[in-house]
């Protein structure tokens, strides 16, 4: 058995309806597994780039790629090579913290890790931070002490570095 | 112009005479269109018929089939044949109706989701939201279907897009930039095929339905003979080659020939054209072709190494590989003739031992006896279809096609019901030919009340339904696998299939002892008019095959050869490693 590994696979589709159902029901329907997909305007105009993240072997990852572009609403299929790609997540953490002490230390980490606070209230502070998933992982962890009420996180997307296609 | 004139325009545009449909609340637009439109419209009595007939069509004559329903029950009952038309890559275009796009997601009357249900099933689907929209889609949905790997399209139509007018522009473009199928091989790979090729002592080509579909039965036949080399058979690539030729082999697979699984198991090199290596083709895949070196030529890329490990894989239509194939080779074979002499030799003494055994004089009719009457009485160019069960592998065994599109099956998704309305479409298609449908009891009894489609628009097909009063190939499968406990495969003794073909006004004819069939068969296809054969069959008999997940060199049930006394079978048993290593 091949060696199961995480793909960043970068796709740029026609910006029509359906096309994420497309994408989504190929990988439900032929067993691939999807980690993390992002969907968002690309450069050109009428086309989305939909950034999908999957574990599996080379010969999985081969179909994939063959069965992505099978289908007619997707234009561009690639895999994203892991020593070239940038991965950047953007991640909202909702805490709880009424004590000054708390707000402050909330406010610390946050900066460590150059996040924002993006809104407070009487009860609540809320942390922005990008960047990689693992790097938010470990806000998150630190943060987790004092009492974390709502997490929403995009799920990485990719881009490949310097010149590459 | 109106969104329902357009539909009708467009597809006269694509040289579209004739389609398949029933209508509906959601299409009297278009059928108001229709109603005085020289398009012909056929009205089935069934949507599935609509399809498979469509599909029938396509299969017969290359040409993109329609078929048409209305929304909700439309739409579904159109869903089986168009799944069957998506597993066996036939160009059909599927237009559904569709509630108005103001009730569109309301659950309303009739409505469903036919985009979503026919988005795994087809190549691509469409939803029209504006009548402008219409002829691009049209267009573009001819142009998918017919191209690259071929495959059924659908079109979802809502109501009032079939009402509303627009400004019909004749100069409309169509932009698909996600759509470009590789159609010439690479040069490489097919220098590197040819070098193996050469190599080989112990050749064998395997023909799939991608040799029908891109028309290559001549390059196929000529690289045959070029490097001597035995062919063999998908059930769809059956006709693909003349299987009365002495490098013929039959069909492979879990009710393959004898002598096609065990050469497939020995060969040194098997080329495979067109062909999406099917579990029933293969049996259990590490065991398949164990000493062979693959080289796999398709127009989809994604068949490639998807199911068996590829050592030469060639992306491309087939036509055109085959030809650059043929060339290479030819020029390599200058230098180096080789010789495939010894194996070739070998394989027609194989094949004469085990020449299935077609003559019984049994009563009730063995169907081997039945299909050797059947070929008797019919050109090589007339058109069969099968059902599916065991009438189908009966047929696709033992059946000598020549011809590709004269033999019409379903086979990737082994549909029932799907032989008689193909058959509907076939003939449509190709009036000048006979076709005859080959069914079970059981799959013609799905869609028997077609046969009020081809009284009333006189379509004279005619159908030979295998009667043995049971799901045989379930049956079969309790038979040999489930200790004879046939739960639920007995047909009971109802209908009379000749009186059901009389109260449709079609002829019904009954078949029960040796050199009936012949007989009835050709009067039924001189007297031009549709004909039901009901054919008395042993329900005992058991076309031997190999049980699910084995190899297919392990074949259970006894093969009941040609000779009265059958030589040795001069099988050497595989050496498991490669020869080439
Ligand atoms: C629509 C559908 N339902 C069920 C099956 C499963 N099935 C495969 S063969 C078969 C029996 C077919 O019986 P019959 O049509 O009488 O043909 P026979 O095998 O007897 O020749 C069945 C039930 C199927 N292939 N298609
Ligand atoms: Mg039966």
């Amino acid at each position: 058995m091949d060696e199961q590994r995480t793909h960043v696979i970068s796709t740029l589709v026609l910006n029509k309806p359906g096309v994420l159902q497309r994408v989504a029901g190929l990988f439900t329907r032929r067993g691939f597994n999807i980690d993390n997909i992002t969907v968002g305007t690309s450069e050109q105009e009428n086309m989305a780039r939909m950034t999908i993240i999957s574990k599996g072997d080379e010969k999985v990852l081969e179909q994939i790629i063959k069965q992505l572009n099978k289908l007619i609403d997707v234009v561009k299929v690639r895999d994203l090579d892991p020593e070239n790609t940038v991965k950047r997540e953007l991640c909202l953490i909702k805490i709880h913290a009424i004590s000054e002490k708390k707000r402050s230390e909330v406010i610390q980490y946050a900066n460590i890790f150059r996040g924002r606070i993006i809104d407070v209230s009487p009860e609540t502070l809320t942390v922005e931070i990008t960047g990689s998933p693992g790097k938010i992982e470990a806000l998150i962890d630190l943060l987790r002490v004092f009492g974390i009420k709502q997490i929403a996180r995009t799920g990485p997307t990719a881009i490949s570095r310097g010149t590459l296609d | 112009m109106k969104g329902s004139e357009a539909i009708i325009k467009s597809l006269k545009d694509q040289g579209v005479d004739i389609v398949f449909g029933y209508p509906g609340g959601v299409l009297l637009p278009l059928y108001d269109v229709l109603y005085d439109s020289d398009l012909k419209h056929i009205l089935v009595r069934h949507e599935q018929c609509a399809a498979h007939a469509a599909d029938g069509y396509a299969r017969a004559s290359g040409k993109v089939g329609v078929c048409i329903g209305t929304s909700g029950p439309g739409a579904t009952n159109l869903v089986t044949g168009i799944a069957t038309a998506h597993m066996d890559s036939s160009p059909i275009l599927a237009i559904a109706g569709q509630v108005g796009t103001a009730l569109i997601g309301r659950d309303a009357f009739q409505e469903v989701d036919t985009l979503g249900l026919t988005m795994p099933i087809t190549k691509h689907n469409f939803q029209a939201m504006q009548a402008d929209e219409i002829p691009g889609m049209i267009k573009s949905a001819f142009y998918i279907a017919s191209t690259g790997r071929q495959g059924p399209v659908a079109i979802d139509l809502p109501k009032d897009v079939q009402e509303q007018e627009f400004e019909y522009k004749a100069d409309f473009q169509i932009d698909l930039p996600g759509y470009k199928p590789t159609r010439k091989g690479h040069p490489g790979q097919i220098k590197k095929a040819s070098n193996l090729i050469l190599k080989s002592k112990k050749p064998v080509i395997l023909a799939g339905g991608g040799v029908v579909l891109s028309e290559s039965s001549d390059e196929l036949l000529e690289l045959s003979k070029l490097i001597k080399a035995p062919v063999t058979t998908t059930l769809m690539g059956k006709g693909s080659f003349p299987e009365d030729d002495p490098l013929s082999l039959g069909m492979l697979g879990m009710h393959g020939r004898k002598v096609a699984n065990l050469v497939v198991d020995e060969c040194d090199c098997l080329i495979v054209i067109g062909c999406r290596f099917s579990d029933r083709t293969t049996g259990k895949v590490d065991e398949f072709a164990p000493n062979a070196k693959i080289i796999h030529i398709d127009v989809d890329p994604a068949e490639i190494g998807k199911n068996v490990d590829i050592d030469i894989p060639i992306v491309g239509d087939a036509k055109i590989v085959l030809t650059s194939l043929i060339k290479t080779i030819s020029k390599l074979k200058e230098g180096n003739p080789g010789s495939t002499k010894e194996w070739t030799d070998y394989i027609s003494d194989f094949k004469i031992n085990c020449i299935p055994r077609l003559s019984f004089d049994d009563v009730p009719l063995k169907p081997q006896q039945v299909i050797k009457e059947i070929r008797d009485s019919i050109d090589y160019d007339a058109i069969v279809t099968t059902d599916v069960g065991q009438n189908q592998m009966w047929m696709a065994h033992y059946f000598t096609s020549k011809i590709p599109r004269t033999f019409l099956s379903s086979g990737g998704l082994g549909t029932m019901g799907f032989g008689f309305p193909a058959a509907m479409g076939a003939k449509v298609a190709l009036p000048e030919n006979d076709v005859v449908a080959v069914c079970g009891d059981g799959g013609f009894l799905m869609v028997c009340q077609d046969l009020a489609t081809v009284r009333e628009y006189d379509i004279p097909v005619v159908v030979c339904v295998l009667n043995n009063r049971y799901l045989g190939m379930v049956a079969q499968w309790q038979k040999l696998f489930y200790d004879e406990r046939m739960s639920h495969t007995h047909l009971g003794e109802v209908p009379d299939f000749v009186k059901l073909a009389e109260a449709f006004g079609v002829r019904g004819e009954r078949v029960e002892k040796p050199g009936e069939m012949k007989e009835t068969l050709q009067s039924a296809l001189k007297s031009g008019e549709p004909t039901l054969i009901d054919v008395i069959i042993d329900p005992d008999e058991i076309l031997p095959m190999v049980p699910p997940g084995c190899g297919i060199t392990e074949i259970v049930g006894e093969y009941k050869v040609e000779r009265e006394v059958p030589g040795e079978i001069p099988y050497r048993a595989p050496h498991k490693e490669k020869e080439w290593e």
